[in-house]
């Protein structure tokens, strides 16, 4: 059976806690290095005077998307992007939540201007001058999949190279026992619908049910995935970072897990 | 692209509960904004609010889903047959070949804000200890679970185009064959977040707001509900049908859109271009057209350098407030209503007519048969979107 959707991966960006880069995290799971102390995301795309004030969840979404953009080699002006995120930048519903319970006329203007979920992806298109479509998304504890779902969709049915990132951030406060979501993480990949010297491509088949996901057995990357929803992209981007031909599922829904045979050029 | 049959669909606002409150005001040219008198500390303001829906509780199966946000959400979903009209796509495709795409800009953050009020020593208080409610993802999650849908479940928060964009994607799982038919739509709520958010922007209006008018001075909050299934014209006979969609971005201003309408023409370009129709095919749009005074500017401009004076628009917020994530579906289901009545709903709200605005503005309610009609939703980061609609006989 032909997979539903096959896309091929023209570049990768990631940040974790212990690899700030893709290229680090490559080298701890490839390589056998030890994974570093937690560096400030660095999202260099931005310019100096947003980068400062720009909340963690945009600094976070944008230093990977813009790893991922640069190792494509495509411009960042023409690529549609889909930026997911189970729950958005909870520092400030937290904070929204507080200042609307105590004092809501001093409620800041710009913490609620950047509360919103899209709030990532429209500095991402004003920093790179992107005028295509850009979309914000959600799936839940499941969004990275819905998103690379999305992401893959948009790829193949327009005919066009996508950028796709997901990153939470820590949940603080009140709203943090409810999200459990206990670090940061981002990452990012432009997909393309025809190789164009890629050497990776998913074949991505949504297929029912939630089979849950097997431990790598490594503590550091096992410990990613349950700390936060846009890591449960860690098996995939282990699997990407060793370059061999393995399947894996995504969940992308309840109920709902995506297929995915990663296919690597000889 | 291939069109796409609009099976059932349906609206809830301050308009009312379904197509026929809808209608008749729009008919009537009868608005449904009133007074704030939401929240502990009401701001001095119109908003557009639903009645009754404090007094709507979700069943007692779905009771862990309980909030505002999910009984406005409810309470649409029983309007015009069309929670049958979900399961009678449920049994003919199944469960798994069905998505839910719903756009929203807050989704329950009501909830999340009532137990920061009440919190229990620092926590939240046990009867909100329900974390489905306290994500972005809650309302497309509760819409899933209560009718037992398996396919793709994706919620579209990129503010006020959330609810149009989900047309896009609907249309994409379809015709890629991922699923055969799709629940789109969107609701959002009254909130503190927004009311009191909008208000530290300074774009919220002490007076019922009034699109397009020279003298407009800022938007009026509205909630609603509204939810359409689509799926592939095969089978369906005589339903209006999707035949484009156009998705831009500004790259201007997080709230500021982009002075020349950048955003909003390519979103209009691609919209035209999918659908294969020229501007002077188009007889009627709805316009996002919020009474804020840059977006009205701007798409006053673009229509009126765009379309001849035979296409009509207006927008519909003077009725029911801008009611933000839901926007995009609400005002799609007025689209659909007047093209199935041949009615131009009136610019409500307009006395005296900002003079960027072209002959195409139907300031009062005309009778005029609408073959194609847009609906235009611009959002928060210049995240625009346009959707073109047509007649049944279209895809003949």
């Amino acid at each position: 059976m032909s997979a539903a959707l096959s896309v091929w991966v023209s570049g990768i960006g990631l940040w974790a806690p212990g690899a700030s880069t893709w290229d680090a995290f490559r080298d701890v799971v490839s390589g056998g290095a030890p994974s570093g102390a937690s560096e400030r995301p660095v999202a260099d795309v931005l310019p100096p005077n947003e980068r400062r004030r720009a909340p963690e969840s945009v600094l976070l979404a944008a230093a990977a998307a813009g790893q991922a953009v640069r190792m494509s080699g495509r411009d960042a002006a023409t690529l549609p992007c889909v930026f997911a995120s189970a729950h958005g930048d909870q520092v400030i519903t937290d904070y929204m939540c507080q200042t609307l319970a105590t004092a809501p006329l001093e409620l800041s203007p710009t913490k609620f201007h950047n509360s919103v979920h899209n709030a990532p992806a429209g500095y991402w298109t004003i920093a790179t001058h992107c005028h295509a479509s850009s979309s914000a998304v959600s799936g839940g504890e499941q969004a990275f999949g819905a998103g690379l779902l999305e992401a893959a969709s948009l790829a193949v049915a327009d005919d066009r190279d996508v950028l796709l990132a997901s990153y939470d951030i820590a949940g603080s406060g009140p709203l943090g026992a409810m999200t459990s979501t206990t670090g940061p993480f981002a990452v990012a990949m432009v997909l393309s619908p025809r190789a164009g010297g890629a050497a990776t491509r998913l074949d991505i088949t949504p297929e029912r049910g939630n089979v849950g996901a097997e431990p790598i057995g490594d503590p550091w990357l096992d410990g990613l995935v349950a700390s936060n929803p846009a890591a449960h992209s860690v098996p995939l981007m282990h699997a990407l970072a060793l370059m061999r031909p393995t399947a894996l599922r995504v969940p992308a829904a309840r109920g709902l897990d995506l297929h995915i045979d990663i296919g690597v050029a000889a | 692209m291939p069109p796409l049959a609009i099976r059932a669909y349906t609206a809830t606002s301050a308009l009312g509960r379904g197509l026929q409150a809808h209608a008749d005001a729009l008919a009537a040219s009868r608005g449904g904004l009133a007074p704030n008198d939401f929240s502990f500390a009401p701001l001095a303001c119109w908003i557009g609010r639903v009645a009754g829906v404090e007094d709507a509780p979700l069943p007692p199966e779905l009771t862990e889903w309980d909030c505002r946000n999910n009984r406005l959400a409810w309470m649409a979903l029983q309007q015009d047959g069309f929670a049958d009209a979900v399961r009678a796509t449920r049994e003919r495709y199944g469960a798994h070949r069905v998505a839910v795409l719903l756009g929203t800009s807050t989704a329950s953050i009501g909830a999340t804000e009532e137990g920061y009020r009440r919190l229990d020593n620092g926590n939240m208080p046990a009867d909100l200890h329900r974390p489905v409610l306290h994500t972005p993802h809650s309302l497309a999650g509760f819409v899933a679970a209560a009718f037992e849908l398996e396919g793709p479940c994706l919620t579209v928060a990129t503010a006020c185009s959330s609810s149009a964009k989900v047309f896009a994607n609907a249309e994409r799982m379809i015709r890629l064959g991922l699923i055969d038919a799709a629940v789109v739509g969107g609701t959002d709520t009254l909130c503190d977040s927004v009311l009191f958010g909008f208000n530290s922007l300074e774009l919220v209006s002490p007076e019922p707001c009034r699109p397009f008018d020279a003298r407009r001075n800022g938007i009026s909050i509205g909630e609603a509900a509204g939810f359409a299934i689509v799926e592939r014209i095969a089978g369906v006979a005589d339903a209006p049908l999707l035949i484009g969609y156009g998705e831009a971005s500004d790259a201007h201003h997080m709230s500021t859109p982009h002075p020349e309408g950048l955003g909003a023409e390519l979103a209009l370009r691609d919209a035209l271009e999918r659908a294969g129709i020229e501007p002077a095919d188009v007889d009627y749009i709805n316009l996002h057209g919020t009474a804020s005074q840059k977006n009205d500017e701007v798409e006053a401009a673009l229509v009126a350098r765009t379309f001849p004076a035979s296409t009509r628009a207006s927008s519909t917020k003077g009725f029911t407030g801008h009611t933000l994530g839901a926007a995009g579906i609400l005002e799609a289901a007025i689209t659909l209503l007047a093209m199935r009545d041949g009615r131009v709903p009136a610019n409500l709200g307009a006395t005296q007519p900002d003079p960027l605005c072209g002959p195409q503005m139907a300031w009062h309610e005309e009778s005029k048969p609408i073959r194609i009609a847009l609906s235009n939703s611009f959002g928060f980061g210049g995240n625009n979107a346009c959707l073109a609609f047509a007649h049944a006989e279209h895809a003949a």
